[in-house]
């Protein structure tokens, strides 16, 4: 770590501005060598105006700020340059600091500096990646909650309930003779744990809805050939995007679009129309469906009213009985009302892509289905870290244990076993206990070494 | 004169030390003040208590001494924690504070290669901070290869009672006033602390219809491991129980002032566990009453222990008291209470095998390392005694882990989380405390003090033949198996178990939580020692725990198997907070396990610990 690394820290596109980031000893040095003022003495947190400069030329106009070690994100001297947007000017001035000595940081690095400098720990570490990974403003909120500690505070107060058991058992046991500490009963362990496991299910339920913010849902729809589901979805994308013909096999692979629905993305893949061919290319589409039905968060069953029931829709409906269904009777402007009794269990509505109303009303139903509004309207604590959701589970298995042990009436030090692998386990969540699994996790998410 | 080792002082900790030097064939020298005060039990003669009993199990599985000398001497014995499970099981004997020194001094004089001397040691000679001997008060010069200190609370002790407050030892004994000035300028940090004993009482002045009487177990129990006991259990001597009341609580407010305790006398830490009555009253305000436990110390009857009393007051308010207090309204005391503040050094500066890190062949055991407690100070002594032998003979020292024995636990803690208070031994220290178990402290511990010499051939074969046994009973239960009759399923109803469907061996009906092995055992006519049937009802029955017990042992030799470079600069490891990084350079941990153990150093410092030893050294 003791080479000075530089990047672009915003994302390269459109934008006006773009911050390129140098950390490391030399941060100074190496922006100084390119600034036309001499900042080599400036206080921290200070911003300077200036030209980036090659050769007395020049290159571009810049606002240039200081943090000095130790306040800033890694801990390191960090300057970030604050350069006008398009490639040609961010990719010379990556290339006027390169040249003078910075690195190309790979990607994290910063991150993994801060926490090898121990400016975060693993789960603000963790929250800071999903930060930087966050796909539209509902899934940015949350990590911003995972700085602020908000898993912590959660967890702690389980942990709290957790320890204060713990105590009260050692207790027992290494003062047997002394009447005034109050003897533990399984009662009230079963009662402690009762009260965690509700707050782990709630935290896992809020996870579910935490890991939709962050990678969105996945809408998948299916029917026979020419049921007109890329009609439905080229209405909700509001687009031309799938090539709609009356030509039964037309959409031969999967197309795909996304849109918003309460600031939820949700990503939509019109199928291949399901049903046995001949040809080649139009099979492999078929396959394709089946994958993508597999990974859906929800299947729209397509089925043209006009037509009814089919058998070739019986066949379908074989390969989606196992997924959360919405079936779709499409074509109402030609029969409206329609369902089929067979479907009855599903959820389902009549559309018709000619009329906006009823594609607003298809919205409505996926809303409704995932509960997406309340989930735009919470405040989003959740944990949406994979590791940290095992955890959670595997508390929720060492607490079944305990309740086993409870009710075969085992003694308390056996209980207390599994009582104290509670709370390491919940520790093992906010990060303070050094397990061995936390340290591969280190290991691998950082690479370390040499 | 020359010896291989001298050990200072002849309390529970160097009884131990210079026996097993001994018995391990080192020419040996014990010194003490006073003969009179060996294995003295200058507080309560009690002998055991959770954790603790299991600790003198282990020192009698290793060889030494505690154990068989308390089951010869005892008073009152009972199991603790009976229903809290196997793991927590626990003995505490009411011992006699006549007989058990006694017993130990004729033991220690017995002993071949072990000389007694009575005299008190002024100075360590030291030659280039390698110990080579003693000088006496006398200015006696002995020399030998090593020398262990168990001074207890003799180091440059005062005894405090009310505003009075003198230079002395337990029972007025002269202290050594020159031992710590010469460790100290000798380099060894030592620190202040305190303990203190409730006042005795004469028996006759009890009124013992107005307590509770406390009664000792109905079955033959030892801490031996080998032996089996000689006690006759109808004529153990009842404990009684009495409790404090609201007028108590007010003399003692009143009087705060004259106690040495809260007038600001005594600078020493006390422990927690153990507080005076005045602690008791003014942190626990919202309590009715505590217990007091009435405690036979002699077997001629006549004096009691008032347990749950320690006071540094006055003698007139103890007296005042204890005279409200229901069985001791005419109550006549023999000894008052009093506090004792002595020097201990921080055992931060000692090895595992409890040398001394500063002063090379220098070993100390007991409260001079700041624990409390006979059984601790015992089973540190026993294992000073014998790192110390092994080192003279060459020869690998002998650690006991974490999971292996209670005495790990205590001297890991000891050496790497230091003390702020005397330290006392508690399950909850035992992270592995399933494994540690009152039953099996000779199967965890035997053979290591066989390959000592710690473990004669007769103990030896009795161990072999406990083995056998419990082979062979394993073997009958996995090999027999039962059949849904209709006897076998009375027999199940009257246990409160479901019946058979089909055929199970006795090891599988055995898991379940409501079969006892002994009953069951009685049901099929089979005759097998109780001791041996519990130990195997036991293996089997927490098999599960015992299995997690086991992966969280793996998990810790894990680390303890990641070794630390003993060059390693700790000034060098980038972001560790100052704290940890002091404590590191000062415990200089042998592996991330034990780095892991320091207090002071958290889960992220040693984070970062790894992270540079993987820079550094590619530490796999």
């Amino acid at each position: 770590m003791d080479d000075t690394i530089a990047a672009v820290a915003t994302a390269i596109g459109e934008s006006s501005i773009n911050i390129i980031r140098l950390s490391g000893k030399n941060s100074i040095l190496i922006a100084n060598k390119i600034f036309s003022k001499d900042i080599s003495n400036v206080k921290s947190h200070t911003i300077h105006y200036g030209y980036i400069m090659e050769n007395n030329e020049k290159i571009d106009e810049v606002l240039l700020s200081v943090f000095l070690s130790p306040k800033s994100f890694t801990t390191e001297d960090v300057v970030e340059i604050s350069v006008h947007g398009g490639s040609t000017s961010v990719n010379k001035v990556m290339e006027l600091l390169l040249s003078n000595g910075a690195r190309l940081a790979e990607p994290g690095e910063f991150l993994k500096r801060a926490f090898l400098n121990g400016r975060i720990d693993l789960t603000q570490a963790e929250a800071v990646g999903d930060l930087i990974k966050a796909q539209n403003e509902s899934s940015r909120k949350m990590a911003i909650k995972g700085i602020d500690k908000k898993i912590y505070n959660l967890i702690n107060e389980l942990k709290e309930k957790v320890l204060t058991l713990i105590a009260n058992i050692e207790v027992n046991i290494d003062y047997p003779e002394y009447e005034d500490a109050v003897v533990v009963t399984k009662e009230m362990i079963k009662e402690s744990t009762i009260y965690i496991k509700d707050k782990i299910i709630d935290l896992l339920n809020n996870s579910k809805k935490g890991l939709l913010i962050k990678n969105g849902l996945k809408i998948v729809i299916v029917g026979k050939p020419n049921v007109g589901k890329s009609s439905i979805l080229n209405s909700l994308l509001n687009e031309n995007k799938a090539i709609v013909t009356d030509i039964k096999g037309t959409t031969r692979d999967i197309v795909e679009g996304s849109i918003m629905i309460e600031g939820i993305k949700i990503d939509i893949l019109d199928t291949a129309g399901i049903r046995k061919t001949n040809d080649i290319v139009e099979s492999i589409g078929v396959s394709r469906s089946v994958e993508a039905i597999n990974d859906a968060d929800l299947v729209l069953f397509v089925i043209d009213s006009s037509e009814g029931f089919t058998s070739e829709d019986e066949e379908i409906l074989d390969k989606i009985t196992s997924k959360e269904v919405l079936v779709i009777y499409n074509k109402s402007d030609i029969k409206d009302n329609y369902n089929v009794k067979k479907l009855n269990k599903y959820k389902f509505l009549n559309v018709s892509t000619f009329d906006t109303k009823k594609i607003d009303k298809l919205k409505d139903k996926i809303s409704e289905i995932f509960d997406l509004s309340s989930i735009a309207e919470s405040n989003y604590t959740y944990i949406s870290n994979a590791r940290q959701i095992a955890l959670l589970n595997k508390s929720m298995d060492i607490i079944k244990e305990i309740d086993n042990a409870i009710e075969k009436d085992l003694e308390i030090d056996m209980i207390e076993i599994d009582v104290k692998r509670l709370w390491e386990t919940l520790s093992e969540i906010t990060g303070e206990v050094s397990s061995e699994d936390l340290l591969d996790e280190i290991f691998s998410k950082f690479c370390l070494g040499k | 004169m020359n010896y291989d080792v001298i050990v200072v002082g002849g309390g529970h900790a160097g009884c131990e030390a210079s026996l097993s030097c001994a018995r391990m064939g080192m020419k040996t020298l014990l010194i003490t003040t006073n003969f009179k005060n060996i294995a003295d039990m200058p507080c309560n003669p009690s002998i055991g208590g959770s954790a603790k009993g299991i600790v003198v199990r282990e020192i009698d599985a290793l060889g030494g001494e505690m154990g068989y000398c308390a089951d010869r001497t005892l008073l009152q014995i009972k199991m603790l924690n009976i229903k809290k499970g196997p793991g927590v099981r626990s003995l505490r004997a009411q011992g006699c504070k006549i007989n058990y020194p006694k017993q130990m001094f004729k033991t220690l004089n017995e002993t071949r290669n072990l000389e007694l001397k009575e005299a008190t040691v002024k100075e360590l000679i030291i030659d280039n901070k390698i110990v080579k001997g003693i000088i006496t008060e006398e200015n006696e010069t002995i020399n030998s290869k090593i020398v262990i200190l168990t001074t207890g609370t003799y180091l440059n002790s005062d005894i405090m009672c009310g505003h009075e407050k003198y230079k002395g030892g337990p029972h007025g004994e002269k202290n050594s006033m020159f031992l710590s000035k010469c460790l100290e300028d000798n380099g060894i940090k030592l620190i202040r602390l305190k303990t203190g004993t409730p006042p005795r009482i004469l028996k006759e002045s009890i009124n013992f219809d107005e307590v509770t009487v406390e009664l000792g177990d109905n079955e033959p129990l030892t801490f031996s491991n080998f032996y089996e006991a000689t006690y006759d259990i109808n004529k153990q001597y009842p404990c009684y129980l009495t409790y404090t009341n609201k007028k108590v609580h007010e003399i003692i407010m009143n009087n705060l002032d004259k106690c040495a305790l809260y007038s600001g006398m005594i600078k020493g830490v006390g422990p927690r566990y153990c507080p005076s009555i005045e602690d008791k009253i003014v942190k626990f305000s919202d309590k009715e009453r505590h217990q007091i436990f009435l405690e036979p110390e002699r077997s001629d009857d006549i004096e009691y222990y008032v347990g749950g009393f320690s006071t540094t007051m006055p003698h007139d308010i103890q007296e005042k008291l204890l005279k409200e207090i229901d069985g001791l309204h005419n109550v006549k005391i023999t000894k008052y209470g009093y506090a004792i503040e002595y020097d201990a050094i921080d055992p931060l500066q000692l090895k595992l095998t409890l040398e001394n890190k500063v002063l090379s062949n220098l070993f100390t055991a007991g409260q001079i390392n700041g624990t409390s407690g006979y059984e601790e100070a015992a089973a540190q002594g026993l294992m000073a005694g014998i790192n110390a032998t092994l080192k003279i003979k060459n020869k690998e020292p002998f650690i006991l882990k974490r999971n292996e024995a209670y005495i790990g636990v205590l001297i890991d803690d000891l050496i790497n989380k230091g003390i702020t208070e005397p330290y006392r031994l508690l399950t909850s220290r035992a992270e592995f405390r399933l494994l540690l178990r009152h039953d099996n402290a000779s199967i965890r511990l035997t053979e290591y003090g066989r390959k000592f010499g710690l473990i004669d051939d007769e103990k030896y074969n009795i161990y072999l033949n406990m083995l056998s046994k419990m082979r062979e009973l394993n073997e009958y239960l996995e090999n027999t198996y039962l059949t849904p009759t209709i006897d076998v399923n009375k027999f199940l109803e009257d246990s409160n178990s479901s019946p058979l469907y089909g055929k199970i061996n006795l090891k599988n009906l055995l898991k379940r939580p409501e079969i006892d092995i002994c009953k069951l055992l009685k049901y099929l006519n089979k005759d097998y020692d109780k001791k041996i049937s519990e130990m195997v009802e036991i293996e089997i029955k927490y098999r599960g725990y015992i299995d997690k017990t086991n992966q969280e042992v793996e998990k810790m030799l894990k680390l303890e198997n990641k070794k630390i470079p003993i060059d390693i600069d700790y000034n060098k490891v980038s972001n560790i907070a100052t704290e940890a990084k002091q404590k590191l350079d000062k415990v200089r941990p042998l592996t991330i396990g034990q780095a892991s153990r320091i207090s002071g150093v958290n889960p992220s410092d040693i984070t970062m610990l790894l992270v540079y030893l993987k820079k550094e050294y590619n530490n796999e």
